[in-house]
């Protein structure tokens, strides 16, 4: 019977091998472990004590850090998925899940590869052949002439065969130069003449290309599944069209004013583009789209993909349980008919890095991190925890927050919900980045496109706003609570339990306790004088105005919330004391107000070579330019690390004469670290108190 | 309105259930009523009490910077304990020396309790003027009675020249200060002194006889000639720091031991010094969690007044003071114008003496009894001063007052386990040494604004001294007319009102401060926690005469 045949064609996978690390082997651990299938954790030297290391069954250690020592290295994984006879690899997105190489190898080792044929994979890395393969297919591509006949009329007869706008392009151009766009028809032939004489003068050669002018594009992208049994469908669109550094920064399913024809036409080409390859496994077929809603194909990628989730929260599916079933040999689990579009998902990626200084990736320990919590419609994709290490050889993306609502403003009214309740100290996070651009009047309306964040950058990245008054007495409470606290911790050690010497309310005789703190706000030192009141609460002056504050520091889920008045008002704010800085979360946003360290500490802190010359990340010190005794003017470059795959350069903060240079070339760096140290200058004179 | 001004800081430490032998016997009826806070006594009381003159000296006092000294060597937010602040108060007539240019007190530094002495060089160089060194001595003396590292913070042009004679020939002068280092060092009680200003001359003294001592570069200096003075004698020219800064004491002399940036270094210093004491505090006494009074403590202002002729209940002061106002009263119905009884202070046992009227037979007898059963159980003693005296009169004569006040004398002046007392009323006579004044050692003594203390009150006084000279007239055949008697009188009563004063009597440390009535609770629970570092002295009465 049919059956019998399916049953027949059914693979056991009873442990899976997850050739991957960080949230996404975590992700899909989780659904083995749901599915009753054992999970097996290959890692590097880097993540010993990483949390998919920690999730798994088994785990085994496959060599250095640098990713082609481990995650990449194909012996080893296989070595390890022989080891523990595991059925079927899982490679995750990255690393080895496109390599065709390596899904062949697998196969002759007979472990299930979990994604597609290698032959697929291969189609549709070389981009010229999946044009070809997609065109035949009836796919829309994006329509070019890149011909020899450089006539005026063949020209023309191109543009008019590719649709209009066209982009005219000189073969040899560059910077924009030698490059027009043509509207119409009426405007292609002074277009033209103009990009040649742009491109002889600046290339001496005027070939000509011609291609289809999408402007301001979207990118969409479809979410396809095949089986081995010849069948594949669609789980509609996501859009992901919000990018910096050509890379993914939120993404939505489904697109936001698509309509449900133009999803049925995405979805059908969508299939259509898998069927021609004889897809299997979880794929996404890539399209730009134009403000008209027209869209071509632009590649497709054979994994699954980070964004994956959204897909999933709109459809109610779990994607990587349909790659083990199908990579099983089962059938897909749900026929075309059955997969119902049911509200919107948003996911942001949460990364480490700074986008004040162009997206700059960073790397270092979380000295805290607290998320909002999980539900049904919330979820948390992340691989590391409070404490971990964000590791500098590896992507920086610390967690994918996903969320699904009713409709779409009910979603991104959650997603910004949660992106608050998002808290991260130690390094730089783009949080307040993706709160400023979900929160942007465009983003809310859905008018999306590649050039969004270009486009908005003023209102993206808002001039810093020092914390308030408020904010500094609230900071200032929370370290007052923390001193009482300490001090509470210290008598509790002691005999001497009850001592009034053992409170912290600064009992004073016949006068109240005054007492100065200097706060750091932002650019600005401020004096906060500090009265302890006889009812335990504090008048604390700033800058002339008197604010009346109290609280107490309540501790919930791991996090420490600091319940405080101000004048009467109550708040609660997310307290994170790290060293001598205090940061505040709260649904308005976060503050930091860090307390300077006296001058006699300030060469043993953290941040003791404040206005130094630091290590931006961790990385490789790659050319080392000044050495003791030079004199450098500020700016002058010092030190080139390599670091996240980029080169920077560390330059002189101030002007002065190098004492020491702390590395040599070719050592590693670690975040913070003091890289030279400058000859301490005759300004000694002028202390602080 | 001193007492409205100067607001109490109770801490209020709420009871947490208690691991102790709670049985349902145990509980303990509280003391004290409501105080009827509408009532023309308590309204008068509480608004006359005190002076707006203390407040008006409290906030002229000049600078507070070696006050912020001392909250910068403190552990952060922890109570201080300062001592004496109205001393030299209208003592050198035009002169104001505020606080008597040095402060002292009590705190925790590095969880250790400590008491610090801190120079005020805004006040006349910081000299010591002869009620500097007084202050400095009693500091000493506090810290020699209850085992108290002493922490120096020294800014001080040393003796006050124009006063040397009555500050360095005697025993109790300048020199004693050296005496007391060495002695209190010997009995293991820290030395550690902070030069963060000059110490000249004698002042010299106070870093090097110190255990461990640090000073502050380019801002203190220690030598026994100044360059001045260098000058004069030898000829040599030399600035100050290569006289004796702190790289030459720190490299060269080895005067000193650390060398500290500034103020805020130096007192980080000294926070390092005290912890590597290795001091750990032990209690010889059981501890309860405490509770707050049932009772507003500011409710003391109505119910004392500043009427002494007006009499109050002390008991109503106790609840106020003691912890839940629960006072296990001894011997309640005998010799009821003295009040004696058990209760606890900030989770410490107390034996609490108060007045309740003149003393008798049976009130000296029964105080004599209670100080023994304190001295064997080793709880410390609490002194509520409000007395006129003993009973006079020939029938208290011949019952033998004079011998039952010598046992309680004997008593109090043997007992060896911390006293401390607080003159919250009047302070006469004997009944001031019966009751633990100054000359019977408490450990502290301190007082309340209404207080008064003499040796009999101005009237009684004036009305002694105007009998006397009537019977002299009369033996005269001269007559002593009103107008005479009143002229006579005036100026006696006018002077015992004013030498009768707290102000009068804290400005010559004679006591350890005035406090507002209201924080009685937190300085007795700061002064007992301070007094049970000493460790433990048997006590050994003399003989009682039966």
């Amino acid at each position: 019977t049919k059956g019998c045949v399916r049953h027949a064609s059914l693979a056991r996978i009873e442990k899976v091998l997850i050739a991957n690390r960080g949230e996404i082997a975590c992700r899909v651990m989780r659904t083995a472990k749901k599915m009753g299938v054992r999970s097996v954790a290959v890692y590097s030297d880097a993540d010993r004590h990483s949390m998919h290391v920690a999730m798994a069954d088994e785990a085994y250690h496959i060599g250095a850090a640098q990713s082609q020592q481990s995650y990449l290295c194909m012996e080893k994984v296989l070595e390890v998925a022989k080891k523990s006879s595991a059925q079927a690899v899982h490679p995750g997105y990255g690393f080895l899940s496109e390599n065709t190489e390596f899904a062949e190898l697998c196969k002759q080792e007979g472990i299930i590869f979990i994604g597609p044929p290698s032959s697929a994979i291969r189609d549709m890395g070389i981009k010229s052949t999946s044009k070809h393969i997609m065109s035949a297919a009836g796919v829309p591509i994006i329509e070019g002439y890149h011909g020899e006949d450089q006539s005026d009329k063949k020209l023309q007869a191109e543009a008019a065969r590719i649709g209009y706008p066209v982009m005219i392009k000189a073969v040899r151009g560059g910077g924009g130069k030698g490059m027009r766009i043509a509207h119409s028809e009426a405007e292609f032939h002074e277009q033209l003449e103009s990009a040649r004489r742009e491109a002889r003068k600046s290339f001496n050669d005027d070939v000509m290309l011609v291609e289809k002018f999408v402007e301001n594009p979207r990118h969409v992208e479809v979410q396809v599944f095949g089986d081995q049994h010849g069948n594949a469908v669609y789980l509609f669109e996501r859009d992901c069209s919000v990018q910096r550094r050509h890379q993914k920064i939120i993404e939505e399913a489904p697109g936001p004013g698509i309509s449900p024809e133009v999803r049925r036409k995405l979805g059908e080409a969508a299939v259509r583009a898998a069927k021609a390859v004889n897809y299997v496994g979880a794929g996404t077929v890539e399209f730009i789209m134009d403000s008209q809603h027209n869209f071509y194909f632009m590649e497709m990628n054979t994994r699954l993909q980070v964004e994956h989730p959204v897909s999933e929260m709109i459809t109610g599916t779990d994607l990587v349980e349909w790659q083990l079933r199908v990579a099983a040999g089962e059938k897909i689990p749900l026929s075309q008919e059955d997969i119902v579009l049911r509200g919107h998902s948003f996911e942001a990626r949460i990364y480490a890095e700074d986008p004040n200084n162009d997206f700059m990736p960073g790397a270092g320990h979380l000295q805290h991190l607290s998320n909002p919590q999980a539900d049904e419609h919330t979820r948390i994709e992340t691989g590391v925890r409070d404490g971990d290490e964000v590791s500098a050889h590896y992507d920086p993306m610390i967690a994918k927050l996903v969320v699904w609502g009713e409709d779409r403003p009910a979603a991104l009214k959650k997603l910004r919900y949660c992106l608050r309740q998002y808290n991260i100290v130690g390094l730089n996070t783009n949080i307040d980045f993706l709160l400023n651009l979900s929160g942007h009047p465009e983003f809310e309306a859905g008018n999306v496109h590649t050039s969004f964040i270009p486009q908005h950058h003023d209102q993206l990245f808002p001039a810093a706003v020092p914390p308030t008054g408020e904010e500094a007495c609230q900071a200032a409470l929370g370290l007052l609570l923390r001193e009482t606290k300490h001090t509470q911790d210290f008598v509790c050690q002691s005999e001497d339990l009850y001592s009034p010497f053992g409170t912290g309310n600064g009992s004073r005789i016949n006068v109240l306790h005054c007492r100065n703190l200097t706060l750091q706000l932002g650019e600005n030192k401020v004096a906060v004088a500090v009265t302890y009141n006889t009812d335990g609460t504090y008048s604390m002056e700033i800058g002339g105005q008197v604010f009346h504050v109290s609280g107490e520091l309540q501790k919930e889920g791991g996090a420490t919330y600091l319940r405080c008045w101000v004048n009467g008002v109550l708040s609660r704010p997310k307290l994170v004391i790290v060293d001598n800085t205090v940061h505040l979360f709260s649904m308005e946003g976060s503050a930091q107000v860090t307390v300077p360290l006296p001058k006699f500490l300030a060469g043993v802190g953290t941040t003791g070579a404040q206005g130094g010359a630091v290590a931006p990340m961790s990385g490789t010190i790659e050319k080392i330019f000044v050495k003791a005794g030079d004199t450098v003017q500020k700016g002058d470059p010092l030190v080139v690390m390599i670091a996240m795959k980029m080169e920077h350069t560390i330059r002189a903060p101030k002007a002065g004469v190098i004492k020491k240079v702390l590395f040599r070339e070719g050592s590693q760096a670690s975040r913070h670290a003091p890289l030279v140290e400058f000859e301490e200058v005759a300004e000694e004179a002028k202390s602080e108190s | 309105m001193l007492m409205q001004a100067l607001r109490p800081s109770v801490p209020f430490i709420r009871s947490r259930s208690a691991l102790l032998r709670l049985y349902h016997a145990d509980k303990v009826a509280t003391l004290g009523s409501q105080a009827d806070v509408q009532s023309p006594v308590y309204q008068v009381g509480r608004d006359e009490s005190g002076g707006e003159r203390a407040r008006a000296l409290h906030t002229s006092r000049g600078k507070l910077l070696p006050r912020e000294r001392i909250d910068r060597l403190l552990d952060p937010g922890s109570p201080f304990l300062e001592l004496s602040q109205l001393a030299a108060y209208e003592l050198y007539g035009s002169e104001e020396v505020p606080a008597g240019g040095i402060i002292t007190g009590i705190g925790r530094v590095s969880g250790v309790e400590c008491v610090i002495a801190a120079n005020d060089a805004t006040v006349k160089g910081g000299t010591y003027y002869p009620v500097t060194v007084k202050k400095h001595l009693r500091a000493q003396e506090i810290a020699q009675q209850n085992h108290l590292p002493c922490i120096y913070l020294v800014d001080s042009g040393g003796a006050n020249l124009p006063r040397q004679a009555e500050v360095f020939p005697d025993r109790d002068h300048f020199g004693r200060i050296f005496f007391n280092q060495a002695r209190l060092s010997s009995q293991g009680i820290a030395q550690i002194a902070v030069v963060m200003g000059s110490c000249t001359a004698g002042g010299a003294y106070v870093p090097s006889m110190a255990d461990e001592s640090i000073i502050v570069r380019k801002q203190g200096t220690i030598f026994l000639a100044g360059p001045p003075l260098v000058k004069a004698a030898t000829g040599e020219e030399v600035s100050a720091e290569d006289l004796g800064g702190a790289d030459l004491h720190c490299r060269h002399s080895g005067v000193t031991d650390h060398y500290a940036l500034d103020d805020l270094h130096a007192l980080h210093l000294a926070r390092k010094a005290v912890r590597n004491l290795n001091y750990r505090k032990k209690l010889d006494v059981t501890v309860e969690p405490p509770e707050a009074p049932l009772f507003p403590a500011d409710e003391i202002y109505g119910i004392v007044g500043d009427n002494l002729k007006r009499n109050f209940d002390v008991k109503e002061v106790i609840a106020r003071i003691v912890d839940g106002s629960k006072f296990d009263e001894f011997k309640a119905l005998y010799g009821d114008t003295l009040v004696t009884g058990f209760a606890r202070i900030f989770g410490y046992p107390v034996g609490i003496i108060g007045n309740n009227g003149v003393l008798f037979s049976e009130s000296a007898k029964k105080a004599t009894h209670f100080i023994e059963l304190c001295c064997s159980r080793n709880i410390p003693l609490i002194f509520l001063q409000n007395i006129t005296g003993f009973m006079v009169g020939k029938e208290y004569e011949a019952g033998g007052i004079a011998k039952d006040g010598a046992k309680m004398v004997t008593a109090v002046a043997c007992a060896n386990v911390p006293k401390i007392t607080v003159i919250i009323g009047g302070s006469y006579g004997a009944g001031n040494y019966g009751m633990c004044g100054r000359a019977y050692s408490p450990r502290f003594l301190y007082m309340w604004p209404n207080a008064r203390i003499s040796v009999m009150g101005g009237e009684q006084a004036a009305n002694v001294l105007a009998t006397i000279t009537k019977d002299q007239k009369a033996r005269q055949g001269k007559e002593f007319t009103a107008e005479e008697e009143a002229a006579m009188k005036d100026p006696i009563i006018r002077r015992f009102e004013e030498e009768g004063s707290p102000y009068f009597s804290s400005a010559r440390l004679w006591d350890d401060g005035i406090i507002d009535p209201a924080d009685t609770r937190l300085v007795l629970g700061l002064s007992l926690s301070a007094t049970l570092n000493a460790p433990t002295q048997k006590t050994r009465f003399g003989v009682f005469r039966m």
